[in-house]
């Protein structure tokens, strides 16, 4: 019967015209289809913001630049950090949550599946509706600009007096329409993790990526609403003439720090948290054992999930907080260390005495760990109050943050990308052209990334458009430059890996990685209904035990 | 069941998992709960900072009358709710209805009082940092009791067309968890506009 409806399904998928085919991504509530449409658009919008990020280092490679004006140069900023955080990292996490969860739970769809088509097309609006604005800035009767007030946008800054046109309120309100989007997703993420598991599937048994999910969702929901709070604040400001970031009224430019930074550093591990979770999932997988410590992985996250909501101010050690306030989140800074200590530790053991396969992914993923160390060890640095008064808002900083979501982030996504891409679309990706995707990617991204840490130690601030000669910058801002051309380089490989595989690439049958959970029980790609059956689980690693039945997990869980 | 226990350890019984629209509801009330928890902290932040007048203790008037209406509208929904899981169409119909005549008296309530401090009061969003928190808060409040009232008018509307059944029950009840919600959300920004920052 099942494999008769696929047969008819393929039929009518290659015969109709390629509109009708369209008009069925266009209208679908599928988690498959949203998924992917989350990922295509967030690599659109990579590309994008990839390219300004370019735009920003052509200009930093020689002192006294003119490739472009200071006024470009802002809104570069402004958009490279807007998009790549709300249009490019989120949506592209969401998209393989939203891909993978109910495969990995054993559901045929999300909770709410139209809710999940809602929550993706807000998000699209909100990019569009941000890019809008390099067209209507000006209200159509100038050239139009774009936002230039920085990722954050502090207040007074965005007072209308201070940004006239519309450009700033095209950022609030794309990023007021995302946020709804953003908590769409995490209504649906938690409710599906919670009320659709299969048979056998307690919270014990969960493959760790849905685990690590339904902690990320939940800080959605209590990061994201914040910022949403905070931009209906600034809407009321610039159009009804409220008075909330007005200083000269009694309101508070402060204010506005806090608020965005309550959304904005638990952000950061909303982010980071479905990064962990790819880790977790490839890692046991190409080391050949489950994952070690369990438990502690999912009490490390939980854990991760509630200090990080307290840590925010450490953004503003500058801003003069009392002396009480600074060492509050000094230490509560310097706790999330020790879960994500954990993390770190847990996956090392679990690569520990393992076969280690050095494919695509797991490479990926062993970068990840050395980066995310020195990622979470710099922050340590900055998260001392004093060294942070002296390197705050300098290269230092940036360095290290890009360490964090390049270096980590971006490289998990990288390793996902090639262990789902056989699932997703039913072919073998060209693991040549994948390594050389990883070396060049990462020779790029260390040129880039570790020598933009000295130019920052010597007093180098963040968002200048140029630089005075004679500073002992010129060499580092060279390097720096230069290994942008290795990334984009190895993001060509990647693109084109991906282009060729899709259409040239060996069939992958449903398993490739003789991996362990539900995903991989199923046909790639997999059918519109997922399973034929609803599996039933007895362990964390129910294919292991369909194919060593001699030896199951459930008998030592 | 019967041919899983062959192959199953039979450890643990059949997982009982929670109802998708109650947990989705509580989602949904968690993330408003923030947002309502920023607003409310900005109002605390600014009482007494405005640098103009008019002040909260000189224009505001305890809305009793009010507050009386949307929080037996809590109680009115209860009601509908429970004659639902008994089968009792007739009874749901009514107390539905007195629920979103309470609301719209509410709704009314706050209108007039708006309507008062703007043209006799001349207390506006943009007159000082009081107006800009105060009508934030409480119109941010009064949308959300406006979406709530949309939604039991559609209720309303099925009632009336004889649609609404005993398996309904579930999804009446989840929408006064919202009600609920908004409810309790007064209860805290009376309390924050009418009694502390007066």
């Amino acid at each position: 019967m099942a494999s008769e409806t696929i047969a008819l399904n393929r039929v009518n998928q290659d015969t109709r015209p390629i509109g009708d085919r369209l008009h069925d991504w266009v209208v679908t509530v599928d988690h498959k289809k949203l998924g992917i449409l989350y990922i295509l658009y967030a690599l659109v919008f990579l590309v994008i913001g990839g390219i300004e990020a370019t735009i920003m280092r052509i200009q930093l490679i020689v002192p006294h630049n003119h490739f472009v004006s200071p006024e470009v140069f802002n809104r570069m900023f402004t958009m490279h950090g807007t998009t790549m955080i709300f249009f490019v990292t989120m949506p592209i996490l969401f998209g393989f949550g939203t891909y993978l969860i109910p495969l990995m739970i054993g559901t045929r769809d999300m909770a709410f599946p139209r809710l999940n088509a809602l929550s993706f097309w807000l998000t699209a609006f909100g990019g569009l509706l941000l890019y809008y604005s390099f067209i209507g800035g000006s209200g159509l009767y100038g050239a139009g600009n774009a936002p230039d007030v920085g990722w954050f946008a502090y207040a007074p800054l965005t007072a209308r007096a201070f940004s006239p046109g519309h450009s700033t309120d095209f950022w609030t309100l794309g990023l007021l329409v995302s946020g709804f989007g953003s908590i769409g997703t995490a209504v649906n993420f938690i409710t599906t993790i919670l009320c659709m598991r299969c048979s056998g599937m307690t919270l014990g048994k969960m493959p760790l990526l849905a685990w690590m999910n339904l902690v990320m969702a939940g800080m959605v929901i209590l990061a994201v609403s914040p910022l949403t709070a905070a931009q209906m604040m600034l809407s009321i400001d610039r159009y009804l003439g409220g008075h909330f970031f007005d200083a000269q009224a009694g309101g508070s430019a402060v204010l506005w720090m806090h608020f965005f930074w309550i959304f904005g550093h638990p952000e950061v591990y909303v982010l980071v948290i479905p990064a962990f979770a790819f880790i977790s999932e490839i890692i046991p997988v190409f080391s050949r054992k489950p994952i070690f410590g369990y438990p502690v992985m999912v009490a490390a996250t939980v854990c991760i999930g509630f200090v990080s909501m307290s840590v925010w101010a450490h953004h503003m050690f500058t801003v003069g907080m009392s002396s009480y306030g600074n060492s509050f989140f000094v230490i509560t800074t310097m706790i999330v260390g020790i879960p994500t200590g954990i993390k770190i530790f847990n996956w090392i053991g679990t690569m520990w005495g393992g076969k280690i396969q050095f494919k695509a992914p797991m490479l990926f993923c062993i970068a990840f760990l050395f980066q995310f160390l020195i990622a979470g060890l710099t922050g340590i640095m900055l998260s001392a109050a004093p060294f942070n008064w002296q390197l705050t808002a300098s290269y230092f900083v940036v360095a290290h943050f890009h360490y964090m979501i390049v270096g980590g982030i971006l490289f998990a996504v990288f390793g996902a990308f090639y262990y789902w891409f056989p699932k997703m679309s039913g072919r073998m990706y060209s693991e040549t052209l994948a390594q050389w995707h990883f070396w060049l990617f990462l020779t790029g991204f260390h040129l880039t990334f570790d020598f933009m840490h000295i130019p920052g130690i010597l007093g180098m601030p963040r968002r200048i458009y140029t630089y005075e000669p004679g500073r002992g910058w010129e060499i580092w801002n060279l390097i720096v430059t230069i290994g942008v051309v290795f990334q984009i380089a190895g993001v060509l490989v990647f693109v084109f890996n991906l282009l060729k595989s899709l259409v040239k690439g060996e069939s992958a049958g449903s398993d490739p990685w003789d991996a362990w959970t539900l995903e991989w029980s199923t046909t790639s790609p997999p059918p519109e209904y997922n399973f034929a059956k609803i599996p039933v689980v007895m362990s964390r690693r129910p294919l292991w035990d369909i194919k060593h039945p001699e030896d199951p997990d459930w008998k030592y869980e | 069941m019967s041919s899983a226990a062959i192959t199953r350890p039979s450890i643990e019984p059949d997982l009982v998992l929670p109802s998708r629209g109650r947990v989705g509801m509580f989602t949904l009330i968690a993330a408003e709960t923030a947002i309502f928890t920023i607003f409310v902290v900005a109002y605390i932040f600014y009482i007494g900072k405005s640098v103009s007048g008019p002040l909260p203790e000189d224009v505001l008037e305890l809305p009793i009358f009010n507050t009386v209406c949307l929080l037996s509208s809590s109680l009115t929904i209860h009601l509908a709710v429970k004659a639902l899981r008994n089968a009792k169409v007739g009874a749901f119909g009514l107390s539905w209805f007195v629920t979103i005549a309470l609301g719209v008296t509410f709704l009314v309530g706050t209108g007039r009082e708006w309507q008062r401090l703007i043209f006799e009061k001349g207390l506006t969003i943009s007159t000082n940092l009081f107006g800009t928190t105060y009508y934030s808060l409480v119109g941010l409040h009064a949308f959300h009791v406006t979406v709530g009232l949309i939604l039991l008018a559609i209720g309303m509307v099925f009632a009336l067309l004889g649609k609404v059944k005993q398996e309904h029950s579930e999804r009446a009840e989840i929408f006064s968890l919202y009600w609920h919600f908004v409810d309790t959300v007064w209860v805290i920004v009376f309390t924050v506009v009418y009694v502390i920052g007066r």
